[in-house]
């Protein structure tokens, strides 16, 4: 089998000379695609499902970071979760948290040394590779890196009223009062236990303005709080169906955040 | 160490330092009252000890005037406005100290006078309207003359320390600035990203990487020296700002495109040095690198009146999506300060929704035309 890799880099110069240079070192490998956001990165790779995916951190449309988590969550149970490699030029708490986990990652410039022995790490990964350990290890490694302290998260100040504006009208919503947060497009929807209203911030803003203790991030579109969570069930696709408190309606908790519902 | 602490003024154990000051506060006058004591003693042979315990007395007298019209001027002044940058340096200016000068000397030459005859039990007062066989113009002249030489050297010494204070003020603020500025120019996410597309070139295409490396060398040589030096022409300032936009050219590769217009009759015009630097940068990093097609970055230079108008377009994601990152506040604070400093309110930077259906943002720079900064 002829393993196959996608790799998203918006700097055209660096996706050539990346792809150059795998040619070089490992000529069995078939580049699949090589693509310049993290939007077509991650259609690319839910579609044609590569066995490896070099992902540059900083991209128009998704972060690197953005798409694993998207694949994390969409990718089809039972299909094998491709090994990620992160490519970045200077983001040194990703690379931090990067340390412990990290099937591998890469820092610009590229260097035909450090290439060469992740070009063997994969190779080996990929040799020994079985579905059950392939995919916990991913969000293992997607987990310490989506919890470490980026450059852009510095300590935001804390959210305590929401405003949104209908027409001339502007709604407070006291931050208490928020069942959960869920992301549409440009827009993040608000809903409270009587109704729901839209503001336009994304979840990527929004999150470090909330207190972790108290606002959950249960998928990569959904922030529920914590306490009006009634039950989580959970499902054979490592997925969790959650019911709320004040709401008719479910939530899903996606693989990545499963391990908040551990029923201890 | 001396052994005189007090004389030399070296660091002196906590008990003896009210003595240093005393020392530091009487010194003029202790000296200027044994040069008048040496004076008069000659000129009318009276006794140089008597004469002296004249002249230290009067001469004590009145720099406890000066000193304590001095505090209370201060005093007032600060209760009056606190942040009036002159009320720490006792000095309460010249419209206060005059006068009480000229009162001083009068009043601390007879008050001097009459507590020298009470220490020696003698009577020499002279007093200015009886006769007296020595001039009264020059008794008081010279005690006028030691007034106002005691309130000339105060009035130096608090101009040189509310000097001092402001150009050490003045210094940190400039380096501060300059570090800002170098750091937020050599932003290692550019450096290392450039670093590694010529490090592509030079395999790929060594001809270009020759070029790349010299725009990045020019680039890095301005950066270096701007947060040294202060201004340079208008020409000067774009080319630069072409060096930085030609590596984003070679790294954005078609997602970038660049138009510069600088008019033939601008381009002698000083600037300071990479102003628009940030602005640009921001027009990147904060606009178009994000974008998923990315965009234009045009950059220009015109007349208005008085005013030379320096403007950076972008066709980026626009203002309302770049505002949540805190990365292009600074850029932009760094721009408003540098031409607070430079030009007062006389200069302005505006940033606001680029005109047309294109999107984006437009920043503009405005600066006096008829001063150089």
């Amino acid at each position: 089998m002829t393993p196959r890799a996608l790799i998203a880099e918006d700097e055209p110069l660096l996706r050539q000379g990346l792809q150059d240079d795998l040619r070089g070192l490992w000529p069995e490998l078939q580049v699949i695609g090589a693509v310049g956001d993290g939007e077509r990165a991650l259609n690319e790779a839910l579609q044609r499902r590569p066995d490896l995916c070099f992902l540059d951190i900083r991209m128009p449309g998704l972060s690197g970071l953005e798409v694993a988590q998207a694949l994390a969550e969409d990718w089809p149970p039972g299909e094998p979760f491709p090994l990620l490699v992160f490519v970045t030029a200077y983001d040194q708490y990703a690379l931090q948290a990067f340390d412990a986990q990290a099937v591998d990652y890469l820092v610009k410039p590229l260097q035909a040394e450090r290439l060469a022995a992740c070009v063997q790490r994969l190779r080996a990964r990929l040799a020994e590779r079985a579905l059950p350990d392939a995919l916990p290890r991913a969000l293992d490694q997607l987990r310490a890196l989506l919890e470490a302290p980026g450059a852009d998260s510095a300590a935001a100040e804390r959210l305590e009223v929401i405003q949104a504006g209908v027409g001339s009208v502007v709604h407070l919503v006291p931050i208490d009062e928020v069942i959960y947060f869920e992301a549409a497009d440009k827009y993040l929807r608000v809903v409270t236990a009587e109704r729901e209203h839209l503001i336009r911030m994304s979840l990527r803003e929004l999150l470090p303005r909330l207190d972790p203790q108290r606002f959950w991030q249960v998928h990569r579109g959904t922030v529920v709080r914590a306490r009006s969570i009634a039950s989580a069930v959970r499902h054979e696709s490592g997925k969790v169906t959650l019911t709320l408190r004040e709401r008719p309606e479910r939530l899903t908790a996606s693989r990545l955040y499963a391990h908040l519902f551990k029923g201890q | 160490m001396s052994a005189w602490p007090l004389l030399a003024g070296e660091a002196a154990p906590g008990r003896w330092r009210w003595l240093i000051w005393l020392w530091r506060e009487l010194r003029v006058g202790l000296a200027i009252s044994l040069m008048a004591a040496a004076f008069i003693s000659t000129m009318f042979r009276d006794p140089f000890l008597r004469t002296l315990a004249y002249s230290l007395c009067i001469g004590l007298s009145i720099q406890f005037l000066i000193e304590a019209g001095r505090y209370l001027g201060s005093a007032w002044r600060r209760r009056r406005d606190p942040a009036d940058p002159a009320a720490g340096s006792l000095w309460p200016g010249w419209a206060w100290m005059g006068p009480w000068s000229v009162g001083a000397a009068v009043v601390g030459y007879f008050g001097g006078s009459l507590l020298a005859d009470l220490l020696t039990g003698e009577h020499h007062t002279r007093n200015p309207l009886g006769s007296d066989q020595r001039p009264l113009s020059l008794i008081l002249m010279l005690s006028l003359g030691f007034t106002l030489s005691a309130v000339y050297f105060f009035y130096s010494r608090g101009r040189l320390a509310t000097l001092q204070a402001a150009t050490e003020a003045a210094q940190r603020s400039a380096t501060e600035a300059q570090l800002r500025l170098l750091q937020s120019q050599l932003e290692p996410h550019m450096l290392f990203n450039t670093l590694a597309n010529l490090r592509v070139l030079i395999g790929a295409d060594p001809a270009r990487a020759q070029t790349m490396l010299d725009r990045l060398i020019t680039f890095l040589r301005a950066t270096l020296a701007a947060s040294r030096s202060g201004s340079h022409a208008l020409a000067d300032e774009f080319a630069r700002v072409d060096d930085y936009l030609a590596l984003m050219a070679v790294r954005m590769g078609p997602r970038l495109v660049v138009r510069i217009d600088l008019p033939d009759a601008l381009r002698e015009w000083p600037v300071p040095a990479l102003l628009l630097q940030p602005l640009v940068e921001n027009s990147i990093r904060h606009a178009l690198e994000p974008k998923v097609e990315g965009g234009r970055v045009e950059v220009g230079a015109r007349r208005e009146g008085d005013e030379l108008v320096l403007s950076v377009r972008d066709t980026g994601i626009g203002l309302a999506a770049t505002a949540a990152g805190d990365g292009s506040r600074f850029g932009l604070r760094q721009v408003r300060e540098r031409l607070a400093t430079l030009y007062g309110a006389r200069a302005s930077l505006t940033l606001q929704d680029a005109p047309g259906d294109e999107g984006g943002a437009l920043a503009t720079v405005r600066l006096p035309l008829a001063s150089a900064p």
